[in-house]
């Protein structure tokens, strides 16, 4: 097997048992990433002199046998995690030359376990868009199809973990910009509750929805990296102190006698590809073998999730980008010459041509929604649907341990597809955005093909902080299966 | 819903983006076609129903008034686009 192509775990117990060493393993996945990036487009930035360094202290620590519990495993993160000195660009030309000067809470974690970060991934600017077509860069292909986009936000993580371009990486998921990219470039991704792992250092988008998440080649990485970043952080007032499990113990495959639910009101939405369901109903039986109990439950409130969403995310993002004024860090417009400029020139022209097509119509949206006279009709309005829609979770989990549901529509969708029509890109969130509104944890799992080849994921969702039961269930399905194994080859077209 | 020209310059003024003819004429037509699909929120009766701020039910988050490792002012300036003598600086504001 050629080392790039490793898992976590597996790498984990070759690095240990000094059969490979880290400085090999990180010189194959850059390597690799030299092959293929050409193809895919995942990276913004490759970080590979840090990281060869990062693996020779980590072979030190394997020989001193003071290991991390990720020494010398190979990463990606996505560029809206801070880096302390490496760029760290929201894949914004506002964020083009900044380098943080502190590490987040989640790349101090990593870094202390002794994980290698091999570079910074793309994604849609400032986490806005679900297909990384947004990115102020490039966009990257699926691997699966270059003519296919992987996803987004995280599209540029999802990519590189299907293209064996990291052994796993860190996304963000605001409304399913982890699980939906994971679904359409085959991986495992998952969404924690909100509060888990510590949000200190990640570039924020809609604070109260925002929380970074592991994007890997099966479920028993998901549960490595899940451990290495959960936890409280006083530095994220938002964070929850409670008590880590180790995720990986939860692997148990033992699902028998779980009540699994299917809402009755996702398997009437409209537009839902035939693949996806055809996909879904085998999951369905999957799990039913391993022991598994369906119940029918009831989401009434998740045809206004999209309508909710789509005001309080860009309401919290026109607060949240109002710092990029071209003063303290990023891009600053020059004046132009003979012009007098005052500050608010200053302001309207740094922020007009620092930022994307996507990111002002959100800034718009929001303030607009935010705005005297309008908030009590959108702002107010919207957050108030989001306490009845956590309720229909809360509910729903009475009577089920799981829901299981598609993670989108529609596999990948071709380049300029959806790009006309903001709203109905945003229509097809329709399955992930409601967990961030509730806060509970989501995963996705592959679990088919469509008939063109593209993978499909499907979606778990569980009650508050129990993502060991999720991570159980996708594990008992992956091993039941064969999705997971299979590999995406991007030099084949 | 419509929006109209003046509604979103007025916004963008407010969100400090200035937006030129070609540009106000589509954000114009997508603003207005989001906001008729979220108005139909105004059909879900909320009388009563406590407005969600944080997703995770929790109390205040207290901490002690203790001096911690902050950045330096030569590390929070070596982003800035201009600075000069450990200051930001900025066009001018008072003539």
């Amino acid at each position: 097997m050629k080392l790039h192509e490793l898992t976590i775990h597996e790498a984990l117990r070759l690095l240990n048992k000094k059969e490979i060493s880290a400085a090999e393993l990180t010189n194959a996945v850059l390597d690799r990433i030299s092959q293929v990036e050409p193809l895919v487009d995942a990276y913004i930035t490759v970080t590979a002199d840090t990281a060869r360094k990062a693996a020779e202290a980590a072979d030190q620590a394997i020989r001193r046998g003071e290991a991390g519990a990720l020494a010398g495993i190979p990463l990606g993160i996505k560029d809206l995690i801070c880096t302390r000195g490496i760029p760290t660009t929201c894949a914004s030309r506002m964020l083009e030359d900044f380098r943080p000067p502190y590490d987040a809470t989640v790349m101090e974690k990593l870094n202390a376990a002794g994980a290698v970060m091999v570079g910074k991934l793309n994604m849609d600017e400032f986490a806005m868009g679900s297909s990384t077509e947004n990115s102020g860069f490039k966009p990257t292909r699926n691997p699966w199809d270059p003519s296919r986009v992987p996803g987004g936000s995280s599209g540029g993580s999802a990519a590189s973990v299907a293209a064996d371009m990291c052994l796993g990486a860190l996304g963000s998921d605001t409304g399913g910009s982890i699980r939906q990219p994971a679904s359409h470039c085959g991986v495992v991704g998952i969404k924690p509750t909100y509060g888990r792992v510590s949000r200190y250092g990640l570039v924020a988008f809609a604070s109260s929805l925002d929380q970074i998440g592991p994007m890997t080649k099966d479920v028993t990485d998901a549960a490595i990296l899940l451990n290495a970043i959960s936890g409280y952080d006083p530095r994220d007032s938002t964070s929850v102190d409670q008590p880590v499990p180790d995720y990986t113990k939860a692997l148990t495959r033992d699902i028998r006698g779980i009540k699994i639910g299917i809402a009755k009101e996702y398997q009437e939405t409209a537009g839902i590809c035939e693949s996806v369901c055809r996909a879904v109903e085998q999951a369905m039986a999957v799990f039913r073998s391993a022991g598994a109990e369906f119940v029918d439950i009831s989401l009434p409130h998740t045809d206004y999730a999209v309508a909710a969403y789509y005001l309080i995310a860009p309401a919290e993002a026109s607060s949240n980008l109002a710092r990029y004024d071209g003063v303290k860090y990023g891009f600053r417009a020059t004046s132009e010459p003979g012009r007098n400029r005052n500050l608010f020139d200053m302001y309207k022209s740094t922020r007009s041509s620092g930022f994307g097509a996507e990111v002002k119509r959100r800034i718009l949206l929001g303030t607009y929604a935010l705005s005297a006279g309008y908030y009590d009709a959108y702002y107010k309005k919207a957050s108030q649907v989001r306490t009845l829609i956590k309720h229909d979770f809360k509910t729903a989990f009475d009577t089920c341990d799981i829901i299981l549901a598609p993670v989108a529509p529609t596999p990948a969708f071709a380049f300029g597809e959806n790009t006309d029509d903001p709203l109905q890109m945003y229509l097809s969130d329709i399955f992930t955005l409601s967990a961030n509104l509730a806060g509970i944890p989501g995963l996705s799992v592959p679990c088919g093909f469509s008939d063109e080849g593209l993978p499909i994921g499907l979606q778990l969702m569980g009650s508050y902080f129990e993502e060991a039961s999720l991570l159980n269930a996708a594990y008992c399905f992956e091993q039941q299966t064969d999705y997971s194994n299979q590999k995406a080859n991007p030099a084949k077209h | 819903m419509k929006i109209s020209s003046t509604e979103v310059l007025h916004v963008a003024h407010l969100a400090r983006l200035s937006i030129d003819e070609t540009d106000l004429a589509a954000f114009s037509e997508q603003l207005g076609g989001i906001l008729e699909y979220v108005a139909k929120l105004s059909g879900i009766d909320t009388s009563g129903v406590t407005p969600t701020a944080h997703a995770v039910d929790m109390a205040n988050a207290f901490r002690n008034d203790k001096i911690h490792q902050h950045l330096q002012s030569e590390e929070a300036l070596a982003n800035a686009p201009e600075a000069d003598d450990g200051l930001f600086v900025v066009p001018k504001i008072i003539e």
